[in-house]
């Protein structure tokens, strides 16, 4: 794609953050460098790849902001955590580390909801609020909801420490493919791990002769590890039929309508799955009501599950059929843990979205390219 | 006109580079004085020579300062991003071995695999409130065999030297670094995790897809090719 005049960029972010301040959001203008210690606790090692980091004699590690959702997030949490709508334009700054022809500065227009008051509502006034501003342009929306698959994994008979492993791993498919073949059974257990379980049985401890304590991680921490190790071996295997089920919900890609009726029928047999679903219904009648067609929305449930890992609920994005070389012109999601964590005890349900001005101007015929 | 050779300045790898070219003809020999890092090649012609960092060779070659090059395998994967778009390897040459591996203290005896150094991640940042650190200097390599395994949990330390002694000083839990024969890792009581090799290094020839090439440098190049193909 050929980049577009920055002037012309910056004049479409304005005039769609004024569509959002016209809904009622207020505007807010985050700093443009943000203490690199939160993000990096947040997002761990992966933001490194991702955002430039540069050194403040007074300040330590800086960051240019990646986004916008962090900072704004911050600065609600600090000014209490009331409901409230909040609008921004700006660029954000992201290391293109394998492709030269993508753009490592570029404009986002987001609206974010702060409001648990119907956080279902709230979902479908984003949605609504950005394809609202994209009509017109040949753009086709995804959704998903990662509290289906959360959901799902509170029905499976599942220790807790299996349980909050898969929880933890969810935004990363393949380690949590690995672990559900573990837990199910369908690995056979590593030789190391063999002896170490012979040895406990035996009323040994694998820590005799282990050789010199050296580091932060104490003794305790891994005698604490080989009591949940031992304890684990005890685990009956995940069922077959419940792998299943799983799969079926993880699996599950439809029109909205027709993914409602299965995860329905399929939460017959997982019951925990039907508070989500019943969400799921919530927002697509708040959709409805808000004049999206949801009978032709397609619902995928695994959609945003390798992005970064703040989304815990409904998920969405909107990208260009036929251009694989272009970015998505929309994405956005439900963020509650986030404000949980950002807000140091206080916590509110949450959901935004960003525009990226610059290919929404692209497709409206913005430039030749 | 001159196809610029890039080679180490010094040490182990500058010997057994000129060994290895030596055993092919050509003689690769320092001029000067010793220490003037300026150099020549004789048994062909069109070749310059130029001594360089190890370290900077890879940025050498992606800069396109010079057509060929030979250094770790390690160093071009970790300081070129898409190493592949700006060089291509020519030839193994089947010396400085090395491997870069992720080791943890011999104690850990619940720790074997990658796998359980996630498991151990999550617990420990549970205990102390940051992320279990992992010392190296091999940043790139390192973050990106652990998305690629799915770790979490973890950051990675700034290491340049002396990486082993990182976790008895207290400054890491786990580190990312080369070893040869792992004495050294051994001698300050770590281990390696038992699928923790990140890349198996040695000595590489390598060509520069950036640099200018002028008339004649390609048959120079053939010629080249033709006589390291061959050992004398």
């Amino acid at each position: 794609m050929n980049r577009l005049p920055k002037a012309e960029v910056r004049a479409e972010a304005l005039r769609l953050r004024a569509r959002f301040e016209a809904a009622g959001a207020t505007p807010v203008d985050p700093a443009v460098l943000q203490p690199a210690a939160t993000l990096l606790d947040l997002y761990g090692e992966d933001i490194r790849a991702r955002a430039y980091v540069t050194a403040d004699p007074l300040r330590g590690e800086q960051m240019l902001r990646p986004d916008f959702t962090v900072p704004v997030v911050q600065e609600h949490m600090a000014g209490g955590a009331d409901p409230a709508r909040y609008t921004y334009a700006g660029v954000v700054f992201r290391k293109q580390e394998n492709d030269e022809t993508r753009p490592n500065e570029y404009f986002q227009v987001g609206l974010e909801i702060f409001d648990g008051a119907d956080p279902e509502g709230a979902d479908a006034e984003v949605f609504a609020a950005i394809a609202d501003a994209l009509s017109g342009l040949a753009v086709k929306p995804a959704t998903g909801d990662i509290g289906i698959t959360r959901a799902a994994l509170a029905g499976l008979s599942l220790s807790d420490d299996r349980r909050a492993a898969l929880m933890r791993h969810l935004w990363r498919p393949r380690r949590f493919r690995a672990l559900i073949d573990q837990f199910a059974g369908r690995k056979p257990t590593a030789p190391h791990r063999k002896a170490l379980l012979a040895t406990m049985a035996a009323g040994g401890d694998p820590l005799a002769g282990a050789g010199t304590m050296i580091g932060l991680r104490s003794a305790d921490e891994i005698r604490a590890r080989l009591d949940r190790i031992a304890r684990d071996a005890d685990q009956p295997p995940l069922p077959a039929a419940e792998v299943d089920l799983l799969d079926q919900v993880t699996g599950m890609k439809d029109m909205a309508p027709a993914a409602l009726e299965r995860l329905r029928d399929i939460a017959v047999d997982l019951p925990p799955l039907g508070p989500a679903t019943t969400r799921l219904a919530r927002r697509l009648d708040a959709l409805d009501a808000r004049g999206i067609d949801v009978g032709t929305l397609p619902f995928e449930a695994g959609f945003g599950r390798t992005t970064l890992e703040y989304y815990d609920g409904f998920v969405f994005g909107f990208t260009v059929p036929g251009r694989p070389d272009l970015p998505p012109v929309a994405t956005g999601g439900r963020y509650d843990a986030l404000t949980r964590l950002l807000g140091r005890g206080a916590a509110i349900p949450a959901v935004g979205g960003i525009i990226r001005p610059e290919i929404a101007l692209h497709l409206r015929g913005g430039a030749s390219g | 006109m001159t196809l610029k050779l890039g080679v180490p300045s010094k040490g182990r790898l500058m010997e057994k580079t000129f060994d290895w070219f030596g055993a092919r003809g050509l003689t690769l020999q320092r001029t000067g004085s010793d220490r003037e890092y300026a150099g020549a090649v004789t048994g062909i012609d069109g070749v310059d020579l130029v001594l360089l960092s190890a370290s900077e060779i890879p940025r050498e070659l992606a800069a396109g300062r010079i057509h060929l090059g030979v250094t770790g395998s390690d160093l071009v994967r970790d300081t070129l991003a898409a190493w592949d778009d700006h060089v291509t390897e020519l030839d193994l040459m089947g010396f400085g071995h090395a491997d870069l591996v992720i080791a943890v203290p011999q104690a850990w005896v619940d720790v074997d695999s990658v796998a359980d150094l996630d498991s151990a991640a999550a617990a420990f940042r549970a205990e102390h409130g940051f992320r279990l650190r992992i010392a190296t200097k091999y940043h790139r390599l390192v973050r990106e065999f652990l998305k690629r395994e799915g770790v979490a949990d973890y950051q990675l330390v700034d290491s340049q030297g002396a990486t082993e002694g990182t976790v008895k000083n207290g400054t890491a839990e786990a580190i990312a670094d080369i070893t040869s024969t792992g004495e050294t890792l051994r001698a300050n009581h770590l281990k390696v995790l038992s699928d923790g090799v990140i890349h198996r290094s040695q000595a590489t020839l390598f060509k520069s897809r950036k640099a200018g090439w002028q008339p004649g440098d390609r048959e120079t190049l053939t010629a080249l090719q033709d006589r390291l193909g061959t050992l004398v």
